[in-house]
């Protein structure tokens, strides 16, 4: 592919990411921190996120799968994964954690079953699109090019 | 019937039976009763006895005997004719006598009504003879005809035999006699009416007597009236003197008022009124009511209702007037009151209109602002990343044009921001949530920072100075932010408004103003005692010689969204909530806040507020305290110097020669003063000023003007030097490679440059002497989530800092234990001991120099007492807060629990770099 046809499209992508919801402006914050003396800094935070939220989301699965749920264990990982999902900027998972919260303080077994499943989806969602993002880039850098700022515009 | 038949068929054949006994001759029903008298019923007797004895013939034996017997029978019935003879004569002999009888009683009968009818013809009709007489004969006749109608025939032919006979004429002669006696009683009766006739008209003859009785009754009458009706009647003449009065309750006596007018009778209030209303009703010569209240010594309060008419003689001339008053006063003192109450429920039903439609606005107004403020925030979080994102695009290599674009984006950027702040401080304030904090501070110093902080960014060859009277105390109690705030506001705004001159602060001691003692008063006493006895009243005067306001759009400068006038508001920008701003936080401090101008004169605007004055013994305490505001280098007499100017274009920046104390930026201003901003402006463009971008944009369409970018460029020194005072300790590095002759050089005014280049050289060094003193700010984030750990640690990398982790509360207190920290972000939201818990206990260590209450909470007691000895923090720590929820009662409860300050997650560039410049020095 063209370099500039690839540059066009991570650009065209990460637009997407953002009219669909899935990212927020606080993923521009994490890109503005991201500097020749940090070249690789998204994805460094965006990886620990995806340990992170890995491992959050089995211990999550493993508490709701009790017979009888604890729910102080049950709401520190939800709040840790909003607060992680949060600051990178996944919108659309922080969104479905303050509702799952919610339903922890109700400790409404079902609907937290339900939520987890929500945030689930929207965290390999957002996962998923993330990867493809870094593709496109490393494509783009393995070509030689420059990965092109995101525009503000949008 | 029919079913009845069967039954009383006996009683039937009975009926039959009886009915055929009745002889078929027998007449209509009515002649029954005469027949019953006939001697039918003797016929039927002896049919009767010749039906018995016929079975006896047949025995021819016994027919001699039967001869003697019929012999003798017949000689029987000879004599019982005989006899029946004798009878029937004799019966009618009685009959007739009886007959003769009846008719004697009739006739006098029939003279009797005669009489009577004569009498009545005689009451009916005048006295006339002969058609009576003539009427009575023929009455008479029809009378007889109808009597003889009744009668049966037989008999009435009896009578007519009798028509001729003396008796009938004895009838006659004594009917006639009798009429003769009727008309001699009427002449005697018409004789005596035309006597009676005679009397009447003697009585007749004397008229006068009646009338004269008539009038006693009328007079009766209305003596009657007059006693009995609650009215005070008169007649007056010409002169309105009383001829005649009447009064039912006398309190004068008659020759008291006669011949007096009202006026020469009564004093007092009403008496005249009635006085000029008779007199009016004789002039018009028309009856007319009023109403008058009297108040005389003679009866008091009365209300009376007067009813006046003139009064004619027969030519028509007014001779006078009648008048008839009634008392109606408690009649008017219930009408009154009825009115009265029917006022008051009028005004109930309005104002409770009134307040259901108020209550409705507020609730109205209430949504609007809680919307309103809902979306500022809303806003302001995108807006901050487009305005952060714009300043580090400022920090790339970007030529000049682009450079100035960037430069009025975030100019304009800034100025929404500004606005959306402005917005949320005014629903802060009316919905109650801001508090205010009592801080000590000197009110030289802020006046003095304040005038530095407008001078920095002046451009216009205006003076600004400072003028504070000595009896201002050193030190006051007050929400200093605030205060500056407000002086702030004003200053720029008239700096904004003001093209030559002066512009100046002025405090001075005042006493108590009104409107605070009816507060006090108010209040209560022992609010009032702790007042009075501490607090003084400080009169705060900024004024300028600008453009001035004019009086009639005074009245709505306070408004939020107004502006003097629309072309203002066109050639200054501005957002028009600043003022509105101030006046709300003057009036929360308990202050006023109040404008004099005059049009191209210039403008006064005063706030007096109420400041707690700080008491001796805490001297040396505040000094400590203000070491995080004031510098220490600042000369012993700075804090009592009473007047400062600071003037543009001059090669010293600072009349009074002080030092220099440009290190407080106000935390609402910081944006517009950022260090990035100023450290990046001085390399490329020395004019990276908000105040004035926003300034040069509006009067030059949005482009940066050359000559004004040479300007400004005079006050690089000093905005450098702002910079390295304040926060050189952070941007130490940055501050070095970009030094203001550079800056200068590349503004390209060559006059300037061997002055600034002195200028900037000597505040270098100073600069340096301060790095030396200094080190870096010590950062401690106290996070447990390991990703906002990294994207903060990188965020204060790109702002220039370093930071300390810790991982929960209890690393916190153990790091805050180690070593002496500047400032600490705090997630309030953590594992094993949470920010709140951990802030209480940081700020319990503070007061009390030990970490007992944490141990007492089971932080590890070894690592605690370890250290103990060696730091003792004597300052108040900054603790920021950080917490997912923004909403005001958790802001509150991170207020409550000792914190300065707090960020809403996820932290921002934008947020960090205004945190760490309202909290760094």
């Amino acid at each position: 592919m063209d370099l500039v046809q690839m540059q066009k499209s991570l650009q065209d992508y990460t637009k997407s990411l953002f009219l669909e919801g899935i990212l927020d402006s606080q993923f521009l914050q994490l890109q503005q921190l991201q500097d020749e003396s940090n070249p690789d800094f998204v994805s460094q935070v965006v990886t620990l996120f995806f340990q992170d939220s890995d491992r959050i989301l089995n211990d999550l699965s493993l508490s709701l799968d009790q017979q009888v749920v604890d729910f102080k264990k049950v709401d520190p990982h939800v709040h840790q994964l909003k607060g992680s999902s949060s600051s990178i900027g996944a919108q659309r998972v922080k969104n479905a954690c303050v509702v799952f919260r919610n339903f922890c303080e109700q400790q409404n077994v079902e609907a937290c079953h339900r939520c987890l499943q929500q945030v689930k989806q929207e965290y390999y969602l957002v996962k998923n699109r993330l990867e493809t993002l870094f593709k496109l880039e490393q494509q783009i850098v393995a070509s030689g090019g420059m990965v092109p700022a995101v525009e503000l515009g949008f | 019937m029919v079913c009845e038949m069967e039954t009383d068929q006996i009683e039937e054949m009975d009926v039959e039976v009886l009915s055929s006994m009745w002889p078929d001759d027998v007449g209509t029903e009515a002649d029954k009763q005469f027949n019953v008298e006939k001697p039918a019923g003797d016929l039927d007797m002896l049919k009767e006895v010749t039906i018995k004895e016929e079975p006896t013939i047949a025995d021819l034996t016994k027919l001699p005997e039967l001869l003697n017997s019929t012999h003798q029978g017949t000689s029987q019935i000879t004599n019982l004719v005989k006899q029946w003879n004798y009878m029937h004569d004799n019966a009618s002999r009685l009959l007739r006598e009886e007959l003769l009888n009846l008719d004697r009683q009739r006739e006098e009968a029939e003279a009797k009504e005669l009489k009577i009818i004569e009498d009545y013809k005689f009451e009916s009709n005048e006295p006339e003879n002969v058609p009576v007489l003539d009427e009575t004969s023929d009455l008479f006749r029809k009378f007889r005809q109808k009597k003889r109608d009744v009668l049966v025939d037989r008999k009435k032919i009896e009578i007519n035999e009798e028509f001729d006979t003396v008796a009938y004429w004895k009838q006659k002669a004594l009917s006639l006699e009798k009429m003769l006696e009727a008309s001699t009683q009427r002449e005697r009766r018409l004789i005596e009416k035309l006597h009676e006739s005679l009397k009447t008209m003697e009585s007749h003859a004397a008229p006068v007597q009646e009338l004269t009785e008539n009038l006693k009754r009328a007079e009766g009458f209305l003596h009657f009236i007059l006693q009995n009706a609650p009215i005070v009647m008169g007649h007056q003449d010409k002169d309105l003197r009383y001829l005649f009065i009447y009064n039912k309750y006398p309190s004068l006596r008659e020759q008291d008022i006669l011949g007096k007018t009202d006026v020469e009778i009564f004093h007092g209030g009403g008496v005249k009124e009635s006085e000029d209303f008779k007199r009016e009703v004789l002039e018009r010569g028309k009856a007319s009511k009023r109403e008058i209240t009297f108040t005389t010594d003679l009866f008091g309060s009365k209300t009376f209702l007067i009813y006046v008419e003139p009064v004619y003689n027969k030519a028509g001339e007014k001779i006078g007037i009648n008048y008839m008053g009634m008392e109606v006063t408690d009649q008017v003192v219930k009408r009154e009151k009825m009115a009265k109450l029917r006022e008051d429920n009028a005004v109930r039903k309005a104002m409770e209109s009134e307040l259901n439609k108020t209550i409705h606005i507020t609730e109205e107004t209430m949504r609007a602002k809680q919307m309103l403020a809902t979306m500022s925030h809303e806003i302001r979080s995108p807006l901050s990343g487009v305005v952060g994102m714009a300043e580090i695009l400022s920090t790339t290599k970007l030529d000049k044009e682009q450079r100035q674009l960037l430069n009025v984006m975030i100019s304009s950027g800034d100025l929404v921001l500004q606005l959306i702040n402005d917005i949320l401080d005014l629903s802060k304030v009316e919905s109650g949530v801001m508090k205010l904090e009592a801080t000590k501070f000197r009110p030289r110093e802020v006046v003095k920072h304040v005038l530095q902080t407008a001078a920095a960014s002046l451009k216009k060859s205006l003076t600004l100075e400072g003028n504070i009277t000595d009896d201002v105390p050193i030190e006051v109690v007050g929400d200093v932010l605030r205060i500056r705030q407000i002086l702030t506001n004003l200053i720029s705004n008239a700096i904004k408004f003001t093209h030559e001159g002066q512009v100046g602060i002025k405090l001075q001691v005042i006493s108590e103003p009104s409107f605070a003692r009816e507060n006090a008063l108010n209040a209560g006493a022992d609010e009032d005692n702790g007042l009075t006895e501490t607090s003084v009243w400080i009169r705060c005067d900024v004024y300028d010689t600008g453009i001035g306001i004019p009086e009639n759009a005074i009245p709505c400068l306070f408004k939020k969204y107004m502006q003097a006038s629309t072309d203002h508001a066109r050639k200054y920008g501005g957002t028009g909530l600043g003022l509105a701003i101030c006046k709300q936080l003057v009036e929360l401090m308990g202050g006023q806040l109040t404008v004099t101008s005059r049009v191209n004169e210039g403008s006064i605007f005063t706030f007096i507020l109420p400041y707690k004055v700080a008491t001796s013994d805490d001297y040396s305490d505040d000094q400590d305290e203000f070491s995080d505001m004031t510098d220490h280098q600042s000369e012993p007499d700075d804090t009592t110097e009473g007047y400062f100017q600071f003037k543009p274009l001059l090669g010293s920046i600072y009349s009074n020669g002080g030092p220099v104390n440009g290190n407080d930026f106000l935390p609402h201003k910081v944006m517009l003063t950022s260090p990035v901003k100023l450290i990046n402006g001085l390399v490329a463009d020395p004019s990276n000023n908000t105040e004035q971008s926003e300034t040069v944009q509006v009067e030059n369409g949005g482009y940066v003007d050359e000559s004004k970018l040479e300007t400004s460029s005079v006050h690089c020194p000093e905005s450098a030097h702002q910079y390295e005072n304040g926060n050189g300790r952070c941007f130490s590095k940055e501050s070095e490679s970009c030094s203001s002759s550079q800056a200068s050089s590349e503004s390209g005014t060559l006059e300037m440059e061997s002055e600034l280049t002195v200028s900037s050289q000597r505040e270098e060094e100073k600069a340096d002497t301060d790095l030396k003193e200094t080190s870096k700010p010590k950062i401690l984030l106290v996070e447990d989530n390991k990703i906002n750990i990294m994207v903060a640690k990188s965020m204060m990398k790109q702002l220039g800092h370093t930071m300390d982790i810790a991982n929960n509360g209890v690393e916190a207190i153990n790091a805050i234990n180690r070593s002496s920290y500047d400032l600490v972000l705090m997630d309030v939201c953590m594992p094993v001991l949470d920010g709140l818990k951990a802030t209480r206990l940081i700020r319990s260590y503070e007061e009390s120099g030990n970490w007992n209450a944490a141990i007492e909470a089971g932080v590890d007691k070894k690592t605690l007492e370890n250290d103990q000895v060696c730091v003792r923090s004597t300052n108040r720590l900054p603790i920021i807060a950080m917490t997912a929820n923004t909403l005001a009662e958790s802001s509150e409860e991170c207020y409550a629990n000792g914190m300065d300050s707090f960020i809403s997650k996820p932290v921002t560039l934008q947020k960090l770099r205004e945190c760490l410049q309202q909290y760094l020095h």
